[in-house]
């Protein structure tokens, strides 16, 4: 088997740039890959392009760089709860693309499966439209979206083995997987780094082909971002 | 006039044994409190999750076990965890029987616009305009008023569309209307203590009516 661990998060990212488009898995702040992102906070790249379906929040995840201003452009389908966000968006400063969170998924899809484009009915008679190819199938109308090209995909599984398989744990696993099939290069950080053999082959999420880089993480912070309880 | 919760309730009686639905943000999510007793019914949350449950009790939340509106939530015997491209699938390929979700306005035709204010902070469509575009039956949970008096059941939409040619029912504080095939709002029900009268002076679009209407039963 290929080994595909590295030491950390600061040498699985040794090589993003400034300029860059970033895919980064998580949905709120559930399943986000904290250790990369703490890395490139310090690492303070700049100019680049995220992609992801929400920008954390303040103080947390993807919020920690747009506070270091490294974020040119994000592309998501829900931005709220980010004062930061907004400061920046409407003084210019921020660049933001808003597409269907199902078109989102889709197109990163696309890229992992080797197609160019998705055919989806979502957004079309909007404002998502515009500008975009219309095809009638049956006598419905698609949109066509293109399947994305990011240079790096960054992930957070729960269990991971050295050759690179992903194993994710509940909704957390969120955009993690399509995410992982859809970088150039693919990093994964893990809450377990096992030997290859321990992992049930027939339990695999994301085979390790797609993953380039693993590491074992640290220190996970996992913040709630509504916490809900039951009274009894 | 219904409160909040009686929207809910009168919605809760669309949902029928062997349904999944999908639950929006807001009235939609207290839909849940008051499915019928005795069917059997699967809420799929567009996170990844068909088979939610309800919140945890205090001390048992899972950072890695939340719903579509970022709460903490719990799963059921018999739930399915799943990433996000295949929960945009079982929407798109119409395995999820009921969506119901809120709007800011709804036009005679069934158009949709429930994500954007022009001049205000955008956050997003998330995942409604997927919904909205693919569900076989959308349901809206919504004043039938906005917080200046107009009505939000319009000719046309003002606000930028969520969705064209979408919506099946509406179910406001006063009444439950469906969108007729011809264009127009078909008034169905009123809620207890509303006239005829009443929703006529709060619907902008084309209102039908025909018979008798009857009073709403929660």
């Amino acid at each position: 088997m290929i080994n595909k661990v590295v030491a950390n998060a600061d040498e699985a990212i040794r090589d993003i740039e400034s300029g860059m488009t970033l895919m980064l898995g998580g949905f709120g702040l559930c399943g986000i890959p904290e250790n990369c992102i703490n890395a490139l906070v310090k690492k303070g790249i700049k100019q680049l392009t995220c992609i992801s379906n929400n920008a954390g929040v303040d103080d947390f995840g993807i919020g920690l760089m747009l506070q270091k201003r490294q974020v040119k452009k994000m592309v998501s389908s829900y931005v709220g709860e980010n004062a930061e966000f907004e400061r920046q968006l409407l003084s210019g400063e921020l660049e933001v693309e808003l597409i269907p969170q199902g078109t989102l998924a889709t197109r990163c899809m696309a890229a992992g499966y080797g197609m160019p484009a998705i055919f989806t009915p979502a957004g079309v008679g909007t404002e998502v439209a515009v500008g975009k190819e219309v095809r009638n199938f049956n006598g419905k109308d698609y949109l066509m979206e293109m399947a994305f090209d990011a240079d790096f995909a960054i992930v957070k599984a729960w269990k991971g083995d050295t050759a690179g398989n992903l194993i994710f744990r509940s909704t957390a696993r969120n955009f993690n997987p399509v995410m992982a099939m859809a970088g150039k290069i693919t990093i994964a950080e893990v809450e377990q780094l096992v030997e290859i053999g321990e992992l049930d082959p027939d339990q695999i999420h994301t085979p390790g082909i797609y993953v380039h880089r693993i590491f074992q993480g640290k220190d996970y912070e996992k913040r709630i971002e509504q916490r809900t309880v039951r009274s009894i | 006039m219904l409160d909040k919760t009686g929207i809910a309730k009168r919605i809760a009686k669309e949902i029928k044994d062997g349904y999944y639905v999908n639950l929006g943000i807001g009235i939609p999510t207290l839909v849940a409190n008051y499915i019928p007793e005795g069917i059997n019914v699967v809420l799929q949350s567009e996170n990844g999750l068909l088979g939610m449950g309800p919140f945890p009790f205090e001390g048992e939340e899972d950072p890695d076990l939340i719903n579509a509106g970022k709460q903490t939530i719990t799963t059921l015997p018999g739930s399915a965890i799943f990433d996000s491209a295949m929960s945009f699938g079982m929407i798109r390929s119409q395995k999820v029987d009921l969506t119901i979700l809120g709007a800011m306005e709804v036009s005679e035709n069934g158009d949709i616009a429930n994500w954007k204010i022009p001049g205000k902070m955008v956050k997003g469509m998330g995942g409604a305009m997927d919904l909205v575009a693919s569900a076989k039956n959308i349901i809206v949970a919504m004043q039938h008023v906005n917080k200046a008096g107009e009505s939000k059941l319009l000719p046309e939409c003002s606000l930028p569309l969520t969705g064209v040619n979408c919506v099946k029912k509406i179910v406001t504080e006063l009444a439950v209307l469906e969108v007729a095939a011809e264009g127009g709002f078909r008034l169905l029900e009123r809620a207890p203590g509303v006239s005829i009268e009443d929703i006529c002076n709060a619907t902008a679009g084309k209102l039908i009516i025909e018979g008798e209407i009857p009073e709403m039963q929660i």
